[in-house]
Order: structure tokens, then sequence, then C-alpha cells
């Protein structure tokens, strides 16, 4: 039976390294190619060994699709193509091919310049991984070779994230990557057809969280900002460059304007004014109302805030500083939080997700004193803040998107262990199919049931359909027909045809069955008997006296004759064609 | 199969293709010509224009005095503008089921069709169409709306009078069609029943056929539309372009083995090159500043203009006209240059490079922000402050019936200095300056059409291949005006099938094969029997169940239909189920083996 099997190498009951193998209709597709921030070691990639020991990964995957520009999701990609060795083609959205080289590159930066390391990948492999990346439109069907077909739909989130469809004749899988069911002040809301895909893998970082309404969220935000600015405290706000950032630079932005504060706005990293542009030049991949108005107000024009330099963190009185990275986990926005975590008066704000091992995490989750580099404790007086203004899909989201795209069945990724069983077992409830949940290298075998497209002669349909008193094509027929399977080709057509194709003659089999009875009559006699009574008897049959003395019944032929020795006992031939017909319940032993 | 040919332009086409039960529109354009019969619309009262003597016909009648008016020997109406609608009465075009755009310019009619004809169906169109094709129309009202005339004119159409007019009123068809422009409500209307398509996106009409917009170089979002069913496809190709210009280039190949190809939208001026044109606006234009001249630039407010932008862009400096200013004035001028930057994905590559840096892809941006090049809404208000001569001011509308042109065309008219240079190919120059003259201004034609030409048509049909070509009657003949020209004509292999206004065309087709699934379960239990090396026969007998015209086979229920009599129906539930009504029988017979079973 065909299968679809599905192995993630990252992301599997993990949030981080996202890396998903799916092998459908004997197509191979890696799907994102992520790393991961909780690990400085090999496990902050996938491991590429388990698809082949050795040899270029060209000849054992047909394309890799990446969904979206955050690392977790395409930081492995260089290492990938350059390093391990892939030529095939690499599928991305044009804001993720645009903005992608920029965020790989932050990050070999910090790795490589900042940290030291070495055997990381190269300014000049970046460039050539993004030679092998063929941009997507959104809807567009792409034929990556004859069978397989690859479709992206909008996903939200950030930027230029797109979930996938791949395909391969009527079997499908659907990739969400990570999504967003409600569109924000930036970005519109995912959005997929009822494609019933024979697999929906999707996300599940918020899998067990359904989240209040986005308005009281905002209030709360920038009450605890405003709160912190007033008594001349500092507000960190660690984020990614693209992404998040821009939705709260806007909210921030707009507040400051109705409110008519002053106190400074930064934005940290040479990045930010770049990744605005990529947001004025992408517009139309944000929302309806942002792409509306664009041309009188371009939202991602901001007034209040400013570029940071790193000598403003010592400056005195009030402030609010967007420092990269999100995860407290490296570079700005970490030195930042050791100057001011010892005050009291500050607060630093975590808006997104945070992954295990970093110090955003440890912080959120309640410690207080942070060993630092060198044995140094840190201790943190300043307030910590959660508010999730990820842009991922909550539990009610998921579920939406389940009901919108109407998979066959469902597998979890990107998500902690403990929350997926517990939207496992609704998905499973609620829609009633399967729902998987594989850790990492373990493989999920889905059996598909594909029906098989063959070619019907338009004659033998047209036939079929206009069988019946009442022409109605919505109502289900008996056809008969015969199939000719030829090399890979299936047509349907009429038995005639099939036989003229073929060259072949039909064979007529009749059955004749003699019946004796006795009747001293003349022979036509006998047979207007038989005919009055079959005309009795069969009242809704055809039942017909030809001139040459013998009776149809529909294309039953009975014919009487005298007993060649017997002249009282004359011999009914009844004859009909080997087929099953609306007289198979009349039995000739009534007489 | 069949085609509904609704204009008669080849290049602003609006044909009705019937294919297997959709009713599916292609293009609804609308041909301004008609508006060249019109007396210009001048934003300010013009002493020159009201002065015109009005028309005394023949024998010596002036009852038409007050609608036309003469002027150098031509007659014109003195109305509001009208246009010449695709046919409305050829079909019901209630039974539209789908309209597919192919480009901005193929859109004018939109209104008049979602609107006015009880149109319940979708349009299908990609977005940069859709954006700039509302600039070009709310141009279009604003222009014409802004200068509100008091008469309308229609004496003159009576069928009567009509024939007593001199030409080319005469000969104008239609008149009676004509109709005013639409307003900005109903443009809103027509526009919201749009949906919005990608390249390559396959959209299913009915579960019967599947459609999908090609890039085809023209436009911005311009697309050719590939029609199939399972087993036949069309293809319409509308406005398409293999130079290197700002678009996405073309997609040839997905037009590859088409049954029936619809050509239309071809160059409108086969003998220039457009390249050369842009060389000669240049040069001409340089010429006319540094002889302290203005130049005026008809134009719609996209598509050329920003090719023409460029080059200035990088000619300005070398041809010493930096400190010359260049206005663009239109009502849609701030938002066209606005939208033209955020395309980026239906961009040819080198402009998608540049918004991967990230950098405007159009140079234009840096003109505005040196303040070389200037835009505004219209001629009042900050225009009038910033105004320097000389200058050079791109403006609309081509056809220099109405919009700000009207006014420079009167302003700079009777100077020598003065060049207006024509760029926009659809309209005829010397028709479009009739009204204006006499006129001292320097008139240069540059007309740059990107569109295919000849040659190219006849590689790229050699190319794709299509079984059959239909295209307008004007391609398969030489222009009238070059009858010698026989090369300036689709030559190809069988020769095209031509159409003209109203007319209707059997497209050869036949269909013979339809898809159809198999159920699983029904595929489990067929027999295949290998009939000769190969090939297998199997006899199969189904249910057939067909929903949103997409066909699927069934096992047979069991048992089957329920006989009309109580006795009958227990004996049938000891069948266990329905048999085919006729197997194949087929083959060689074992004779021996038949008797020896029998014997048994």
């Amino acid at each position: 039976m065909p299968e679809i099997k599905v192995t993630p190498l990252g992301a599997g009951q993990d949030v981080g390294r996202s890396c998903i193998l799916v092998s459908i209709a004997g197509k191979n597709v890696m799907l994102d190619c992520g790393m991961h921030m909780g690990y400085n070691d090999d496990r902050r990639f996938p491991d590429f060994s388990y698809i082949t020991q050795n040899g270029r990964l060209t000849d054992f995957l047909d394309c890799v699709i990446i969904s979206h520009f955050h690392l977790d999701h395409c930081g492995a990609l260089p290492y990938f193509s350059e390093m391990v060795g892939y030529d095939g083609p690499i599928y991305m959205t044009h804001p993720t091919k645009a903005i992608c080289p920029i965020l790989l590159e932050d990050y070999r930066k910090i790795t490589v310049d900042k940290k030291g390391e070495t055997n990381f990948f190269t300014s000049q492999m970046i460039k050539d991984c993004m030679k092998k990346v063929v941009a997507v439109h959104l809807h567009q069907t792409v034929q990556v070779d004859e069978e397989l077909e690859i479709k992206a739909y909008y996903a939200g989130h950030v930027l230029g994230a797109a979930m996938f469809q791949i395909k391969v004749g009527c079997e499908s899988v659907v990739y969400t990557g990570d999504y967003n069911m409600t569109p924000d002040r930036h970005l519109g809301a995912a959005w997929i057809d009822k494609c019933r895909p024979d697999l929906l893998i999707t996300e599940s970082t918020y899998a067990t969280t359904i989240r209040d309404s986005k308005r009281c969220r905002e209030r709360d935000f920038l009450k605890k900002v405003h709160e912190t600015v007033e008594r001349g405290g500092k507000v960190l706000i660690p984020v990614f460059a693209l992404g998040r950032a821009q939705e709260l630079c806007i909210l921030l932005e707009t507040f400051w304007e109705r409110m008519n504060l002053k106190a400074p706005i930064y934005f940290s990293t040479g990045l930010t004014e770049k990744a605005n542009h990529y947001y004025k030049l992408f517009i139309t991949w944000t929302n309806q109302k942002i792409r509306k108005t664009f041309v009188q107000r371009n939202m991602f024009e901001f007034k209040h805030i400013k570029a940071f330099d790193r000598a403003f963190a010592d400056n005195p009185g009030p402030m609010v500083v967007f420092a990269t990275p999100g995860m407290l986990h490296a570079g700005q926005s970490l030195q930042i939080f050791r100057k001011w975590a010892g005050n009291e008066k500050n607060m630093v704000i975590m808006p997104g997700y945070c992954v295990q091992g970093t110090v955003g995490h440890k912080i959120l989750s309640g410690q207080r004193k942070l060993e630092m580099e060198g044995r140094q404790i840190l201790e943190v007086k300043m307030q910590v803040e959660y508010m999730s203004f990820s842009a991922h899909a909550d539990a009610k989201g998921i579920m939406q998107l389940i009901r919108q795209a109407e998979p066959r069945n469902v597998l979890l990724v990107h998500g902690e262990a403990k929350k997926m069983e517990f939207l496992k077992q609704k998905i499973e409830q609620e829609f009633h199919v399967n729902c998987y949940m594989p850790a990492n290298g373990e493989t999920t075998t889905i059996f598909t049931n594909p029906s098989i497209p063959v070619d019907i002669s338009l004659g033998l349909l047209k036939r079929e359909t206009a069988i019946g008193l009442l022409p109605d094509a919505k109502k289900p027929k008996l056809m008969h027909g015969t199939l000719i399977m030829k090399d890979n080709s299936f047509r349907l057509v009429s038995p005639e045809q099939a036989l003229k194709e073929l060259g072949l003659a039909e064979h007529q089999l009749r059955f004749t069955c003699r019946v004796h009875i006795q009747d001293p009559r003349k022979e036509h006699e006998t047979v207007l008997r038989v005919y009055n009574h079959l005309k009795g008897v069969l009242k809704d049959y055809s039942v017909q006296h030809l001139p040459d003395g013998s009776i149809t019944v529909e294309s039953i032929l009975i014919q009487a004759t005298a007993h060649s020795e017997d002249q009282g006992t004359k011999v009914l031939l009844v004859s009909w064609t080997y087929q099953v017909g609306i007289l198979e319940d009349i039995h000739f032993n009534q007489f | 199969m069949k085609l509904y040919c609704l204009s008669g332009h080849p290049t602003l086409p609006c044909n009705v293709l019937k294919f297997k039960s959709t009713t599916i529109m292609l293009d609804c354009g609308l041909d301004m010509t008609s508006t060249l019969n019109f007396l210009p619309l001048p934003l300010v009262q013009s002493p020159r224009l009201s002065k015109l003597p009005g028309l005394v016909l023949k024998d010596g009648s002036t009852f038409l005095d007050k609608e036309l008016k003469e002027c150098s020997g031509h007659v014109f109406v003195d109305s509001v503008p009208e246009f010449c609608l695709p046919e409305t009465e050829l079909l019901d075009l209630s039974t539209v089921d789908v309209i597919l755009i192919s480009n901005y310019h193929c859109m004018m009619a939109l209104p008049y069709i979602t609107e006015y004809t009880g149109f319940t169906g979708t349009v299908y169109a990609t977005e940069p169409t859709v954006q700039i094709g509302r600039l070009l129309m709310e141009e279009l009202v604003n222009s014409i709306e802004r200068v509100p005339k008091a008469q309308s004119a229609s004496t003159w159409k009576n069928k009567e009078v009509q024939r007593l007019l001199p030409a080319p009123l005469k000969d104008a068809v239609e008149v009676s069609m004509w109709r005013k422009c639409y307003t900005m409500p109903e443009v809103n209307a027509a526009l919201s029943k749009i949906q919005l398509v990608g390249y390559s996106q396959k959209i299913e009409l009915f579960g019967a056929v599947q459609v999908t917009p090609l890039s085809s170089g023209y436009a911005l979002g311009s697309s050719n539309w590939i029609i199939q069913s399972h087993y036949e496809k069309v293809s319409y190709v509308s406005g398409s372009s293999l130079l290197t210009t700002h678009p996405q280039p073309m997609d040839q190949a997905s037009l590859k083995n088409s049954d029936v190809l619809i050509l239309t939208g071809l160059t409108q001026i086969p003998t220039a090159n457009p390249d050369g044109m842009v060389g000669e606006f240049c040069s001409n234009l340089a010429m006319t500043v540094r002889n302290g001249g203005n130049v005026l630039v008809p134009c719609y407010p996209s598509g050329v203009i920003y090719d023409l932008l460029e080059c200035l862009y990088q000619y300005i400096d070398s041809a010493g006209l930096s400190n010359v200013p260049f206005y663009f004035i239109s009502p849609v001028a701030n938002s066209s240059l606005e939208f033209s930057q955020i395309f980026a994905e239906w961009l040819c590559h080198n402009k998608q490079t540049k918004v991967y840096l990230p950098e405007p892809p159009f140079p234009h941006a840096e003109l505005i922000q040196t303040n070389k090049l200037k835009h505004y809404p219209s001629i009042h208000g900050d225009f009038s402050n910033d105004f320097k001569q000389p200058c050079v001011i791109f403006t609309g509308h081509p056809s220099l019936r109405f919009g700000d042109v009207v006014h420079f065309m009167e302003l700079w008219g009777k100077s020598s200095l003065n060049t207006v240079i024509f760029t926009e190919p659809d309209f005829s120059y010397l028709d479009a300056l009739a009204p204006y003259q006499p006129l001292a201004m320097k008139c240069v034609y540059c007309p740059i059409d990107t569109r295919l030409n000849f040659i190219q048509v006849s590689k790229l049909l050699k190319e794709v291949q299509p079984l059959h070509v239909v295209c307008p009657e004007q391609y398969t003949q030489p222009p009238p005006s070059q009858s010698h020209r026989t090369d300036l004509m689709i030559d190809c292999q069988p020769p095209p099938m031509s159409y003209r206004r109203a007319e209707v065309l059997t497209l050869p087709y036949k269909r013979r094969y339809e898809k159809i699934e198999i159920m699983p379960e029904l595929a489990d239990s067929l027999v295949p029997l290998e009939i000769k090396p190969g090939i297998s026969l199997a006899t199969v007998s189904a249910m057939l169940h067909t929903k949103d015209n997409k066909h699927v086979l069934q096992l047979p229920p069991k048992p089957p239909q329920p006989p009309t009599s109580k006795k009958r129906k227990r004996v049938s539930d000891d069948v266990p189920e329905c048999k085919p009504l006729k197997p194949l029988l087929s083959g060689s017979i074992p004779v021996d083996q038949f008797v020896q079973t029998l014997e048994k």
C-alpha cells in the first residue's frame, strides 16, 4: 500500500533545529533546515548523516523547502548545502530569500567573530548556498520535477512566512512551518484552502495555550512600559531584528504619538534601518490595512524610534530599548541585560518563546541568580515580564487550521512533548483523525489509499450518464466498461471498442435448454399457449411472438418443435446468451 | 468549443470562450479611440476652443452647429467624450462565469461588464494588474469628472443624421453603443469582484476546467492564460513581450502543446524598434530643452513611463540636463511611483536582486529623492508654485482629449520652441493633434510598443507549436497603409483562423477522453488478464458517481436495486451481488479441456 514516511531530524517533540524529512510516492523532501539556539556543539545542527553516511545529499533529496527566515528554520542551510554537500533546488518565498542571508551572516559573525569558533560556514558559503535558492510566489504551483509539485500559502508569523503543500499525484502533505491564525498590526492571518492533504505537519509551540484577546495583551504591555518609564526606569525588550520587533515598534510608535511621550525609544544593531526597508519593499506581504495606506503613510517609517548606540545604555533617565537577539543568549541584548539587571526600577519584557538553555528561558522560569561566563554570578533584581507576542497559532488556531485544511492525518512538530500529548488527544477526539508526534530520528509511516486516475472514453461516459429515464448527472449509476492497461496508461472504454482496438473477435456464448412437455396440439398452438402464458406471467417484460413461430422474452429465444418420435411431446428450445439478466428468477417449471 | 468575439480592436480584446460548459471572458478592453472624435476637455475655459465654428452641412442646414464643431477641416463632437464598448448583445453576458484579465490596459471596460449586464461571476487578475488598473481607472474618471460638461450631444448619433456627416464621424461604428465614462463607485464595485492570483497558480473552475496565469513580460503583473482540462489546452496570449524591460520575462515553455492558441495584443507599431525609439525620445527631449523649450510627454501613469524615467536617470547627467525639472502630473502619480517599488516579485531578475539588498528596484526613487523628478496630483496647488520653465512634463491622457495634457497643449502649442513627444502607441498622433491645429509646437512621434512583433510571433509559434491559431483579422493581412509588407502578418501552418467584431467562431477540436477515478476498493476487485504482451484487460462494472464535474467509480452496492414486489425481494436477497451485464468473451477456446470439464 502506498505510504508517506516522516522523520524529524529536528523539532521532533522539541522547539528549534526544525528539519523534517518526508518521503512521498518515491520523492524525498526536506522541510526546513534550522539550527538549535539551546546548543553550541554538534547538536545545534540536524544530523544529516541520517540521510546518507557517504556521498552527496543531492542524490537522496529531490528538494529542500524553507518555510521562513528564522534561524531555527534556516540556520543550518549553508552548512547543509556547502559543507555536507547539496546541489538540488531549495525553495523559499521572495522575502525569505531576501532576508535569510542577512540573518545567516549575522549568525556567522556572532559564532565565528565573537565566540571565535572555527569550522563554521563562511560568508562565501552563504552566498553560494543562496544561489541554489529558487524563489516562489504565494499560490504558485511549482513543478519540482514532472511528478512533484509544491505550493506556498500565506502563514502570517513573520514577513514572507509560508506553509507548503507537497503533492505527488493525488497524495499530498502540508507543512505549516510557523504560523499565526490571527492577524496582527503588521501581518495578516494564515490561510489555506480545503486541500484535504493525506498529512498535515503542524507546529505546536502553543499547543496548550489559549491566549486572551490580543487587545488585552497590548494594553498590558503598554501599561508596563509606560509605568516603568514614568518612574524613570529603563525597559529592555529582547527581540529578533525582524518579526516581533516591527510589530512592537508599530505598537509603541502609535502609543508614544497618542500619549505625546518624550522618553527615547531605541532599536539596537545596524540591522534596524535595513530591516524596516525590507518591510517597505515587501509591503504586499503585510496586512490589508498597511497595504492600503502605504502610499499616504508608510507604517515602517518610525518617527519616535531611533538607532541605538552602545554608549546610550549608561545614559541616565528612562528609555526603551529593543535589542537583539530575542532569547538573551548572546549579543547586544545580553550585554544590556547585564548592565541593567541589578536595578529593580528597570524591566525586561520577553515578548516571545525562549528555548531551554538560554538566559531568557532561565529568568522566565524564575531563576534570579545567573551564572555567567567566568563563574561570575549575576543577580537579577530588575522586573522580568513575559508577554506572548510570538506570532504562533495557539491551540485554538491550530484546531482552526485543521478544520480549514481537513487533513486525513496530523503530525505535530515544533513543540514540547507534554503539551503535544495534550493537543494530540484533543485533535483525535475532535476530528477523528490519527495524530502523530514522532521524536527526532523516529519515523512515522502513514498509509495512503489513493484512487487511480484513468482515462474514460467520452462516448462511454456520455452513454452511461444518459441512461435512465431522468438523466440526472448527480445520481450514481451502474456502468460497465473494459479497462485497457498498456504500458503505464489506463483507459476505460466500452467492451466493443476494446475488442475493436485489440483486433479481437468476440465470442457469442449461448446456453440452450430443452424442455419436454406433453402437448398433443399442433406446434403453433403450443407456441401460442406458451406465449399467452408468458405474457400473463411476465407483465413487465417485452414478450413477442415472431412471424417465424418463435417467442422472444427480452433476449431469450423460445422455439417449439414436435418430438421426432413422439408427436404428442413437444420440445421447447430455450436459448439465452451468457449474460446475467433481469429474468434470472423466472423458472420454467412453473408450467 | 466556441469563441464569441466582442471587440474588434486587436490590442484591446474582449472574447468569450465557451469550453466544457464554462463561459470564460478573456479580457475586457475598452476602445478609447472613439474619444478622438470629441473636442478636448480643457480644465480652464479655452477661448480658442469655445470660438470654433459649428458644423454647416453640405445642404446648408445648421441644426447640428451646437453639437458638432469644425477645426482645421475636422469635425468634432462638442460633448463629454464617450467610449466604444465591447458587444453586449452577441451573448447573454450574465451567463459569463469568470473573466480573466491579462494586463491593466485590457480591463478598462470591466465596470461596464460587471455592473450593467447582471454578471455574477468572479474576475481573476494578478495583484499589480488590479492595483495599477485601479490607478488608470481613477485617473480616467477623475480627469473626466472634474470638467463637467453641460451638454451631451446625441442628435448626431441618429442614423439618418450620421449618414450626412463628413468622415470619420460618418464611418464610426456602433455610435449608439458609445457610453460615457463610469463613476468611482462603479469602479470600486467592479474591482471588488476580482480575486487575486499569482503566476503559475492553478485555479479550478467548477472542477471542469483549470486556468493558470503565466508571466507575459509586457507589464507589471501582465499574464497570458492557459485554459485546460485533462485533455484539451487553450492558450490565450495577450500583450506579451520578449524585450527585457522591467517586468518578469515571458513564460514561453508553458504554452507548448496547445490545441488552440488565441493570439491578441501584438505590437501596434510593427515597423518601429522600441530601443531606437527610446534613443530618439531622449535626444529630442535634450535638444528641445537645450534650446530653451519645454517638452510635453502625453502618457499613461504607469508602464512605459517607468522605463523612460530609468533611461532619463542614466541620461540626464551626461546630457547636461541635471538642472531641468521633470514633472509628473497625474492624480495617481504618487501612487503609481510608490506601487512600482513594492512589486519585487513581479519584476525582472535584475530588479529583484536590488530588492534583496534592500534597495528600491526602480531608480526613480533616487530621482525623487534628489528633487530631479517631482510629482503632483494636478496643475492646481503646489505645482503652480513650483512650476519652472523650461521643463519636461509627463502627464495624461495620451488621447489629448482630457487630463492635464490639454492645458499644456493649449499653453505651449503656439511656440515652436516646445515639443510634444508621443510615446504611447494607442492613438494616432495626427488624429490626437487634430483639434489643436494649427500648431506651432514641434511634434515628435516615438511610439514605444514592446509587445511581440511578427518576427517574434513566428518564432514563438514555431517553438510552442499550437495545433490551431486564432487571431483578429487584422493580423492575417498586411497593414492597410503598407499592403506590400507581407512580412507584417502572421505566417503559420495551418493558416490562422481569424475573427472580427461580433463574430462567433467554432474552434476545431475533438474531445475523446475524460478523467475518471477508480476507488482503491474497486481497483482491488478488478481481475486484469494479459491479452497480448504488455496489454491487459479488465472488465469493470461499477457505480459511477459524478460530483462537481469529477467522475468517480466505486464498487457497486450490495445488494443491488431493491426489486418492486415483495416476493422478488426475498429472491434477490440471495443474489450475492450484481454481476456484469455482459462479460467479455474472446481469445482461443481450449476445446479439449472444455469438453473434458463438461464430461465430468
